[in-house]
């Protein structure tokens, strides 16, 4: 039903795909202070992959990313639940955020940040996985019919 | 603006009803899209309506300057916009797996467990 | 505390991979941890005896209240201490009992995670996590009796134990709850200081009423006595733990904790003594009908747990010392004398005592301990059985009720020792006799845990005084004021040892006579059938039933009739308080600007259109609008992040309905045109009432909102500037974590879809190239 392999697309999911990821990141890193965050950042990301789902196929795509999107979900919801930890530690309530400051880049690390980062993977991973079901799907009945 | 809104959510909740109990499946999942969508709407226009007022602190400031929307239902109907595309991809496989076996578009088909 | 307790959680999700590492040698390993709390425990021993209480705090959900604060006294520590000290002998003892064992790996989780719900139940002082604890000892025991889970009589054991203590646990949690109202505290150390106001409370009756149906489906309490026996289905170790030494002494354990806070009133007296007594006398006589050792060993236990709650039920100061002291020895002489049926189960190769004898020449080590354990059951001189007995009688003697109560503690006291010389000669003297197996001296891992708890017996027996501390503290944390005890194996001629004096007589009479006391019991087997049981079963066949009747009646398999049902509930339900119980403020200031009404508008038409048009491409773009529109809408007002998140995500859906649509059928018109008119009625209906709802909630303002406190926190306390995602991943991260789960199983769904997928062309392929399929 898709094609894929058209030249435009091809080289279109090369040059935008590493952009559009970029861009996730920027998006994922600014998200405490301007619109962004690891919803939206995740989505992008995911967008980013479908692209290049279309332009490559299922197959490709899986060997581009190497691991497998139901590990990005696993990661993720570690994360998620890891951030939760350090507040314990302190003695203070679970999922307390923990701020700690780089000093000699000036970032601030937090676990706020890691739970975003949770958040990133795990719509990433989440929206991966249907869109290469649907995929995965058709490229198996085409093969076989 | 908010009863206008309530007017538009209105409508669309019952073209998302409408569609719902429809028997063909895809209908079905039309109607699945048209309700997440209005009942974020719902939880967006509740709170009140206020243009250009993004709940955004300024650089340097540690509040608001005078009032902004209310953050809070924007939160909410964030996780829920991504949640409603999840369940609807879900339901989306669910049902094209349903209809490879059963091959009916027709729920009332699809009723016995045993298909 | 906490670390230990919850990193033993921890260590039994490990203890599978500890497996691969140390085999057989695994249960050493995994006892090391209740080993090194047993020595803590030790270690505290002496400042709990000086009468202090050790507090361990630790918030958990402080805004709710609940802590995870931990709490060692008297009554803790006895707990506790008798917990890890028989999980550290149980652990060891599984592992020469269970070897070899395919599953051992699975019981070495369960126990382990079994161990550490049981130490959190008696240390936790909040009582949402004294719930959480208990209830988890409910669902691990489940595991635990269900072991041999190929066993049809293990699995229906296993959930009779798990409806019975489950369905006390609901009646429970009403009954905490309740408490905490009525106290207007969650922590049981500031409630046992309120006594007096919780026992004048209007509450008291219900309160107390649900803490009894927890604590008597717990511990076995007539009439819910039958789950325990039952529940012999387990393997012996887990007998031998759960249900003679720790779990189903949880439920005398709460008693025990709350009798400073409702205790001492009539109705607590009249209960506690009256079941109590009931529970001894049943355990008592249903104990020799058994020749089945296990069985009998069970119902012996229903008639201790009996008598913990009959003395809990006399309240004195003496009865709480016999408490302490009867607890104590109960729990070594039935741990010791379980462990010492699985010896003879595993040598010989059967349960029926009838069918053993003479094996003391090739037990001797087993045939000891035996002995020890089953004089301390009987309360025989020179054991700490014989103490707890005499202190018993002594409570019976001088509490209230004492015409019913003393006259039932011997009757109780004489079945005891029949049964204790049962167990403790029947198997190994007399001659020997054919047995499924050849008999032989257990392992050194078995035998451990036998001989030192019998030695214990025999320690505390003939120096009392060593026990004095911890039963004194104990009693303390019970009564509720400091209570001194004093032990003493001889007591001068009294009263109570001449009722000792008669039991023992009486009991060995009935012991030389046990086969024609059965046989004359039997008569009363059609009574004993008709017990509570019976009405167990047939309460579960009627909730079938129901669940059945109820099926057919609602579950019809037609989705729109659920729909309209749950619809036309919801606008009956809401419109009618909305009209009848609050005025209509419908706030009709409009206010519009021409482009906002240009994109709702163009908003509500691609939704009807959607609805309208037949072609399903052309469905999906109007819908697609809508979705855009909705952005737009977000945008325009002060939702940039929403706005970002509706783009993409119509985006997606653009694509992964374009994957799928043309796989699907097309649009087909299936229902006659009365339906739409009936299906347009009830959309019309909910959406009007949507509608009015909106209207009503922006003109009223019922409650203060919680955002100005986001709003002016995000920067100062979340030192984030976009408010929005402050909420998401700081405030109310914890419902964000909560979406990440909603997600990820939306996610494995797909998935879980997708490899049966692929199982499937599997099949559909190897039949076209013409293999056997064999489904």
């Amino acid at each position: 039903m898709i094609r894929s392999g058209t030249l435009i697309l091809h080289v279109a999911a090369r040059l935008l795909m590493p952009l559009q990821l970029l861009f996730s990141v920027f998006l994922l890193l600014r998200g405490h202070d301007e619109p962004g965050g690891g919803f939206i950042a995740g989505l992008v990301a995911s967008g980013a992959f479908a692209l290049y789902l279309f332009a490559f196929g299922p197959r490709a795509t899986r060997q581009m990313l190497r691991v497998a999107p139901q590990d990005l979900i696993g990661l993720g919801l570690c994360l998620g639940v890891i951030s939760a930890l350090p507040a314990w530690w302190q003695g203070q309530p679970f999922l307390t955020a923990q701020w700690w400051t780089i000093p000699w880049i000036d970032f601030k690390f937090s676990t706020p940040l890691i739970f975003d980062i949770g958040v990133y993977l795990v719509v990433q991973g989440s929206v991966l996985i249907a869109v290469l079901a649907l995929m995965e799907g058709d490229s198996e009945e085409v093969s076989h019919d | 603006m908010e009863p206008l809104m309530a007017l538009a959510i209105g409508i669309l909740y019952a073209t998302a009803i409408y569609m719902m109990l429809r028997r063909s499946i895809v209908k079905l999942v039309i109607g699945l899209m048209l309700l997440s969508n209005a009942a974020n709407l719902l939880i967006f226009a509740s709170a009140g309506m206020r243009r250009g007022a993004p709940p955004l602190v300024p650089e340097g400031a540690t509040a608001p300057l005078g009032l902004v929307a209310d953050p809070l239902p924007q939160a909410l109907v964030l996780t829920a916009i991504v949640i409603a595309f999840g369940v609807l991809s879900f339901a989306v496989v669910l049902i094209r797996r349903a209809y490879e076996i059963v091959k009916a578009d027709d729920l009332d088909q699809m009723k016995d467990t045993d298909t | 505390m906490q670390f230990a307790v919850l990193g033993g959680f921890v260590l039994a999700a490990f203890a599978p991979l500890l497996h691969r590492w140390f085999g057989e040698r695994t249960g050493w390993v995994l006892a090391l941890l209740p080993g090194a709390l047993l020595l803590w425990l030790l270690g505290q021993l002496p400042t709990v005896v000086a009468g202090e209480t050790l507090v361990f705090e630790q918030a958990w959900v402080p805004g709710l209240e609940i802590t995870l604060t931990f709490l060692l006294d008297g009554l803790s520590l006895l707990f506790a201490l008798l917990i890890s000290g028989i999980g550290v002998l149980v652990l060891i003892y599984a592992s020469g009992y269970l070897k070899g064992h395919p599953d051992l790996v699975r019981f070495h989780v369960v126990i382990l995670a079994f161990m550490m719900s049981m130490l959190g139940l008696v240390l936790a002082d909040n009582l949402v996590s004294l719930f959480v604890f208990w209830e988890l000892t409910s669902i691990t025991s489940y595991l635990l009796i269900g072991f041999n889970h190929t066993d049809l009589e293990a699995r229906k054991s296993a959930l009779q134990g798990l409806f019975v203590t489950v369905g006390g646990g609901l009646a429970l949690l009403a009954g905490l709850i309740l408490l905490a109202l009525a106290g207007d505290s969650w922590s049981l150390q500031e409630l046992t200081g309120r006594g007096e106001l919780l026992r004048g409370h209007d509450l008291y009756l219900p309160i107390l009423l649900c803490l009894l149906a927890g604590a008597f489906t717990k511990s076995a309490q007539f009439p819910f006595h039958f789950w325990l026996p039952n529940a012999m289905a387990a393997p012996t170790p887990v007998s031998a733990y759960l249900h003679s030494a720790t779990m189903v002494k949880a439920g005398v354990y709460l008693l025990a904790r709350l009798s400073p806070a409702l205790g001492g009133t009539p109705a607590w007296e009249a209960w506690l003594c009256l079941i109590g007594a009931l529970t001894m006398l049943t355990g008592a006589f249903l104990a020799l009908r058994h020749t089945n050792i296990k069985k009998l060993l069970a119902y012996s236990t229903v008639m201790a747990l009996g008598t913990l709650t009959l003395l809990l039920g006399i309240g004195s100061e003496q009865a709480m010392v016999a408490f302490a002291t009867f607890l104590l020895a109960h729990s070594l002489y039935k741990g010791a004398l379980f462990m010492v049926a699985g010896i003879l189960d595993h040598e010989t190769g059967t349960k029926d005592i009838a069918l053993m004898g003479g094996l003391r020449r090739v037990m001797p080590v087993t045939a000891l301990c035996a002995a020890v354990a089953a004089l301390s059951l009987g309360g025989v001189i020179p054991l700490f059985g014989f103490v707890a007995k005499e202190l018993l009688f002594a409570a019976a003697w001088e509490g209230g009720w004492r015409d019913l109560l003393l006259p039932a503690t011997l009757i109780a006291a004489i079945l005891t020792l029949a049964a204790a010389a049962i167990v403790g000669i029947r198997p190994f003297f007399g001659e020997r006799r054919e047995l499924p197996r050849d008999p032989h001296e257990g392992p050194g891992t078995m035998l451990l845990g036998p001989v030192l708890l019998a030695g214990l017996s025999l320690l505390l027996g003939l120096w009392p005084g060593a026990a004095e501390g911890l039963v004194a503290a104990t009693a303390s944390s019970v009564g509720g004021a400091p209570v001194a005890a004093s032990l003493y194996l001889w007591h001068g001629i009294n009263g109570p040892l001449l009722l000792s004096l008669v039991s023992l007589a009486l009991g060995l009479l009935l012991f030389r006579h046990w086969a024609r006391w059965r046989a004359a019991l039997r008569p009363l087997e059609p009574l004993i059938q008709r017990g509570p049981e019976a009405l167990y079963f047939r309460l579960m066949d009627a909730l079938v039933e129901v669940a059945e009747w109820q099926t057919r009646l609602l579950q019809n398999g037609y989705m729109r009739n659920y729909l309209v049902m749950m619809l036309l509930v919801l606008v009956g339900l809401t419109g009618v308080t909305l009209f009848a119980r609050h005025e209509l403020h419908l706030a009709v200031a409009l206010d519009v600007q021409l482009h906002e009404a240009l994109v709702v508008g163009l908003m509500v038409a691609g939704a009807v259109m959607a609805c309208v048009l037949r072609a399903r491409l052309a469905a999906v773009a109007s819908v697609g609008v809508m979705g855009f529109c909705i952005a737009l809408t977000f945008v325009l007002f002060s939702a940039p992040d929403l706005g970002i998140t509706q783009l993409l995500v119509e985006t997606l859906t653009v694509i992964l309905l374009i994957l799928v649509l043309f796989r699907l059928p097309r649009f087909a018109r299936l229902s006659s045109p009365l339906e739409r008119v009936r299906d347009l009625v009830v959309a019309a209906a909910t959406g009007g009432l949507m509608t009015l709802l909106i209207l009503q909630v922006v003109s009223i303002d019922p409650f203060s909102s919680i955002s100005d406190y986001m709003v002016a926190n995000s920067q100062p306390l979340g030192h984030g500037h976009n408010i929005v995602n402050v909420i998401l991943v700081d405030f109310r991260a914890l419902d964000t974590l909560g979406e990440m789960f909603v997600l990820a199983l939306a996610a494995i769904g797909v998935f879980a879809m997708l490899r049966f997928h692929a199982g499937e062309y599997e099949t559909r392929d190897r039949q076209a190239r013409g293999e056997v399929v064999d489904d």
